[in-house]
């Protein structure tokens, strides 16, 4: 088993881990996994929690590969972002269970009621919103991830909730 | 003596409260001095009762459910620890109706051992097949496997010997065993079910296929939203390693195989297999044309045994308890068992593990129990987001491939999503074009370009604009995308379409006043 891969699967972000050297120790880490580049850039965004610019230069570099072939794979894949994210994530289900139990309407909810859209992230930085396709949790849908971890039959009134907190500690904390 | 006391450690059980409920639980035993062991099991895939909580008694395990942490004290003044009354209690789990008229083989052990507990798996028949893999010539693994009928679950239904066969054969100093955890089907839950619930079992399967097949190396590829499933994965396989089901000296017998897992990136197409093989490489996941096929043009250019989770998890039942065993349950050509998913608007919710041959109604009714809004159930989609809508009229159909494909639907991995009558089957239409449109790898034209152009002809049908050339213009395109893609992606995306179409043509007629106007405009981005 590669241990090297038993990285942190939650994508919040913690305190403020320099991006060079958290990319070149991750560069380091995996350099010799066959087909390195994807958990390399998994490696990367879970400490960082996005791919800065800065990274594919050196995984070109550190893979010999050219630096489109990086960004190709880059932008191939919805989980990798390249800007960072809010302080948290939410990740609302869109596909078909979830649309059975009303996730459509949980979307127009969080537009309506805290100017939450897809791909964005709210303008104090609290939230980053982003759709996903089916958690399996399709037998308690709706469904959402909050920040990594999976909640189901959840209602406005719950979203309400969250985002409120998340917005209030956001006062304090710019 | 402590009492044990079992709390799934599912993540669908988690999020809607398991965690909570176990820490209650815990920390009202310590306050009142009563000694417990609590285990996180797996679920026992009854969903409308997780969080479902097991106590070990002398008259057997007796669960209850579904119970929230706000239970707990009450529980507890009702001798929960003894089995006692209370209006949570569900009783003995094995006599639920729901469990009870199941035939659970790849799902024997789920919900019911510690899913890290290697003597508990090997207490519960765990390890059998590998210890007859491994006293059995090759050539005769595969005549099991053959003899099984056990087919490819993930979707198209391969017969999985002769795949075992063409590796077996291939000359190669390395071959490899890839399992495809990217359940990306929208309405499946089984392959998470198990990676969460009975790991070894998965990884059990995988070196039994690799010493049938002479590959000495494995790999996992997992998708990125299951975040607990990976955690427990990486978890089990240190485990299977420590107890020599892993590495260079396989339970003494100094056969090897080595397993490693990788972490999906929110593609879709990456459960295809050729895409997943390009992401296992580091590279976008385009899909490859075929020939050459994977089986001896695979990972890294070497012969290359892909199966999904499932396929990979019935093998060591069957290597066990035989073929023969295996493919005495299931209907026609379809044999063994397949474990159904029940999604979406449906009041019991959960896993159903049945032979081939189960009819949808009796899924949807029998096991379902109806709509869980209470309303009439008016479409139903098996098979994934490519798999077609399907109407009351069609509710007979036995759910076997055969028989499924001919009544014009697809068993695929066996998920079942339940809609009730308020379902705009017209926004179900657009949502498959706009989906294919997202997911799309790009490769080939027809899905790249013609699932975006499908999603502008639905919104004009909606808005009321020259209905008639735009519905013709639809079916034109769907005939492009399922004769010309180069993958089932493109090629199957217009069945849950035109059956949509076809089924429920009213949605399509609807007046553009009551169509749902907010979201036709939504554009399409991939990132
Ligand atoms: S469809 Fe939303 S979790 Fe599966």
């Amino acid at each position: 088993m590669d241990s090297r891969l038993q990285a942190n699967t939650s994508p919040t972000v913690p305190g403020t881990p320099d991006p060079l050297a958290t990319i070149d120790s991750v560069i380091v880490a995996m350099r010799s996994l066959p087909g390195a580049l994807l958990p390399m850039l998994h490696g990367i965004q879970d400490v960082l929690g996005h791919v800065p610019g800065a990274a594919v230069p050196r995984l070109a570099e550190a893979l010999n590969l050219s630096q489109a072939e990086v960004h190709g794979v880059l932008s191939f894949y919805h989980d990798f972002r390249t800007v960072p994210p809010g302080r948290h994530i939410l990740r609302l289900c869109r596909a078909e269970a979830c649309q059975a139990m009303g996730c459509d309407a949980l979307e127009t909810h969080l537009q309506k009621r805290h100017g939450l859209t897809f791909h964005e992230t709210a303008t104090d930085g609290s939230v980053t919103l982003e759709p996903v396709y089916c958690m399996g949790n399709c037998a308690c849908a709706p469904s959402v991830m909050v920040d990594g971890e999976v909640r189901g039959r959840v209602t406005a009134g719950k979203l309400d909730q969250w985002v409120q907190q998340w917005r209030a500690n956001a006062g304090g904390n710019p | 003596m402590s009492v044990t006391v079992y709390v799934p450690n599912d993540s669908a059980a988690i999020g809607i409260g398991a965690n909570a409920t176990a820490q209650a639980i815990s920390k009202m035993a310590a306050e009142r001095g009563i000694p417990i062991r609590v285990i996180r099991n797996g679920s026992r895939g009854l969903f409308w009762l997780e969080p479902f909580v097991e106590v070990v008694t002398s008259e057997g395990r007796i669960g209850y459910g579904p119970v929230e942490a706000q239970d707990v004290p009450s529980l507890f003044d009702a001798r929960f620890l003894d089995g006692g009354p209370h209006r949570l209690r569900i009783g003995r789990p094995e006599s639920i109706p729901y469990l009870a008229q199941q035939e659970r083989l790849t799902f024997s052990r789920v919900g019911i051992t510690d899913p890290l507990s290697i003597p508990d798996y090997e207490a519960h028949g765990g390890g059998r097949g590998l210890r007859v893999a491994l006293q059995a010539p090759p050539a005769d693994l595969v005549e099991e496997i053959t003899k099984s009928g056990l087919r490819g679950r993930g979707g198209a239904a391969f017969p999985a010997g002769i795949k075992w066969k063409t590796v077996m054969n291939a000359r190669a100093e390395q071959k490899y065993i890839v399992c495809n955890a990217d359940e990306g089907d929208s309405g499946t839950f089984s392959d998470r079910m198990i990676l969460e619930g009975d790991p070894f079992v998965l990884i059990e399967g995988m070196v039994i296929a690799g010493l049938a097949v002479g590959a000495t190396e494995g790999y996992i590829y997992l998708r990125s939203e299951y975040p607990h499933a990976w955690v427990i994965l990486l978890a089990a396989i240190q485990k299977a390693q420590d107890a020599g089901y892993l590495g260079s000296n396989i339970l003494g017998s100094g056969r090897r195989f080595e397993l490693h897992v990788r972490r999906g990136a929110g593609a879709y197409i990456c459960g295809e297999e050729t895409a997943m093989l390009e992401s296992l490489e580091g590279k976008r996941g385009m899909v490859r044309p075929k020939p050459p096929i994977p089986a001896l043009f695979g990972l890294w250019g070497r012969p290359t045994l892909i199966h999904n989770v499932m396929t990979l998890a019935a093998v060591p039942v069957i290597v066990d308890k035989g073929g023969a065993f295996y493919a005495g349950f299931g209907a026609g050509r379809s044999r063994g068992t397949l474990p159904f998913q029940l999604a979406g608007n449906i009041k019991r919710g959960g896993l159903v593990e049945k032979s081939f041959g189960v009819t949808l109604r009796e899924m949807l009714y029998d096991f379902g129990g109806g709509s869980a809004s209470g309303r009439p159930i008016r479409a139903v989609q098996v098979g994934g987001p490519l798999g077609a809508y399907l109407p009351e009229s069609k509710f007979d159909t036995s759910l076997d491939y055969e028989a499924f494909s001919a009544s014009g639907g697809m068993v695929g991995h066996g998920g079942i999503v339940v809609f009730d009558d308020t379902v705009d089957m017209a926004r179900m239409a657009r949502y498959a074009m706009e989906f294919c449109a997202i997911e799309s790898c790009g490769k080939c034209t027809p899905c790249r370009i013609g699932s975006t152009r499908g999603v502008e002809v639905i919104d004009r049908v909606i808005q009321g604009r020259q209905r008639t050339e735009n519905l013709t213009l639809l079916r034109d395109l769907c005939d492009t995308l399922s004769s010309a893609s180069l993958c089932a992606m493109g090629g199957l995306t217009p069945s849950p379409v035109l059956s949509a179409l076809t089924h429920f043509p009213e949605d399509f007629q609807r007046p553009p006043a009551l169509a749902p106007g907010g979201r036709a405009s939504r554009t399409i981005r991939r990132h």
